[in-house]
């Protein structure tokens, strides 16, 4: 397909292609709930599946979990709310992890925990508007001795204070830019 | 159906064999604190451990809710070393309970002020840090006004709302400390399926769930 042609289709009827996607994403969703049984204890692995294929749980899909199991929906926002596994939001481009292990909290974490927060404008467990960084906290790394320590794409990085917090979301700008660029070239 | 006899407290009392202690105890006149037990419930919670009493033969304390009945058992429910468990339970209940009672319409009827007059017991904890959840309150609702912050998470307005919808709109979420009684998404009582039955009001042991008159002419009384 030609690529300018879809966007061009994205932006006149942005609102029918996230239609088009609910609607997919619940199709995903019901092909997935027929593979399990109605018994409660399968809403673990059906949460799983769904997420694997969708990047997260949205509220729909979550709704027809509920209603395949015969559950009430606040269970199984109980159980999503409960596991770390599990996202309410669609996950970004780039995943930036705190660490709040016991080092990195007696090292501040929470003070690069907020410093994050500040920077991207989400809380924990968010995504950024534009889908660039999703925001969320670990238990242990295990990697105390660089603490404070931010998981950011997987890849731990130590002594993360503020000033670094800054210093990473720039490289993430200029990376942006020089690829901005090169499309319009 | 087979009985059982066992004494509380020095008093004989007769069950029936696979009873619950603490309902046994409860329908006997003998009073033991609890707020996390629901008779109709096969599986207890046993979460709010406020229910422990002694057990001869048993070398621990053990929680009343969790134990059945068998013949022979002498329970005692006013062993120091039980009632000191349970003034510990309560004294961490109580540390991140939003405590005002001047202004609590509950005031009188409270559950946690008449465990805390059999404790021999303050309200406020002595020894620990207060750590309040300064959760937001939910006055979305027309008939009922929920402050999280006065929840003890005893999950009776839950059961009840299951028994009264079927289904039910109230369920715990989230983890550790955020524990909370909630509804689906989180979203105010008004716009989920509450049906209005407000049957939570009329099980919850604290002023966590209110009828809004009632929370309105105390206000103005006072004002
Ligand atoms: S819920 Fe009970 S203990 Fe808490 S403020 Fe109201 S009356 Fe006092
Ligand atoms: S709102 Fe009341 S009944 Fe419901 S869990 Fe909290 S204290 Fe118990
Ligand atoms: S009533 Fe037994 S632990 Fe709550």
């Amino acid at each position: 397909m030609n690529p300018k042609a879809k966007t061009v289709t994205q932006n006149n009827t942005g609102e029918e292609v996230s239609a088009e996607k609910e609607a997919r994403d619940r199709q995903e969703t019901l092909k997935i709930l027929k593979s399990f049984g109605r018994k409660r204890e399968n809403l673990i692995p059906i949460l799983q599946k769904v997420q694997a294929r969708l990047g997260y749980l949205p509220r729909e899909a979550m709704m027809e979990i509920a209603t395949h199991l015969g559950i009430p929906e606040i269970d199984v926002y109980g159980v999503v709310t409960f596991y770390n596994q599990f996202r309410l939001n669609p996950p970004g481009k780039h995943s930036i992890r705190v660490c709040l292990g016991t080092a990195c909290h007696m090292k501040g974490g929470y003070i690069t925990l907020d410093a994050w927060k500040r920077r991207l404008d989400i809380n924990q467990g968010e995504t950024t508007p534009d889908r660039e960084f999703d925001l969320d906290t670990v238990a242990c790394v295990g990697c105390c001795t660089m603490a404070p320590v931010t998981v950011v794409d997987n890849q731990p990085e130590g002594k993360v204070e503020p000033t670094k917090v800054d210093g990473i979301l720039l490289a993430f700008e200029l990376e942006r830019g020089a690829e901005g660029q090169k499309t319009v070239r | 159906m087979r009985t059982v006899s066992l004494t509380i407290d020095g008093q004989q009392i007769t069950a029936r064999e696979g009873d619950n202690l603490l309902w046994v105890a409860l329908d006997n006149g003998i009073y033991i604190p609890n707020l996390c037990a629901i008779r109709d419930k096969s599986e207890p919670m046993a979460s709010c451990r406020l229910c422990f009493v002694e057990v001869e033969g048993k070398e621990q304390p053990v929680t009343a809710c969790t134990e059945t009945v068998t013949e022979g058992m002498i329970v005692n429910t006013r062993g120091t070393r039980a009632l000191s468990l349970a003034r510990r339970s309560f004294e961490l209940l109580m540390a991140s309970h939003s405590l005002d009672c001047a202004h609590c319409p509950k005031s009188g009827s409270c559950e946690l002020q008449h465990i805390a007059r059999y404790l021999g017991t303050r309200l406020k904890s002595k020894q620990l840090r207060e750590l309040r959840r300064d959760l937001p309150i939910d006055d979305s609702h027309p008939q009922i006004i929920y402050d999280p912050n006065k929840c003890v998470l005893c999950g009776r307005c839950i059961w009840t709302c299951r028994e009264h919808l079927g289904v039910g709109v109230l369920g715990f979420a989230h983890r550790g400390f955020q524990r909370m009684v909630t509804t689906f998404e989180d979203e105010p009582l008004a716009i989920s399926k509450c049906d209005r039955c407000v049957e939570c009001i009329g099980v919850c042991p604290t002023g966590a769930l209110l009828p809004r008159n009632e929370t309105k002419t105390r206000v103005t009384s006072e004002s």
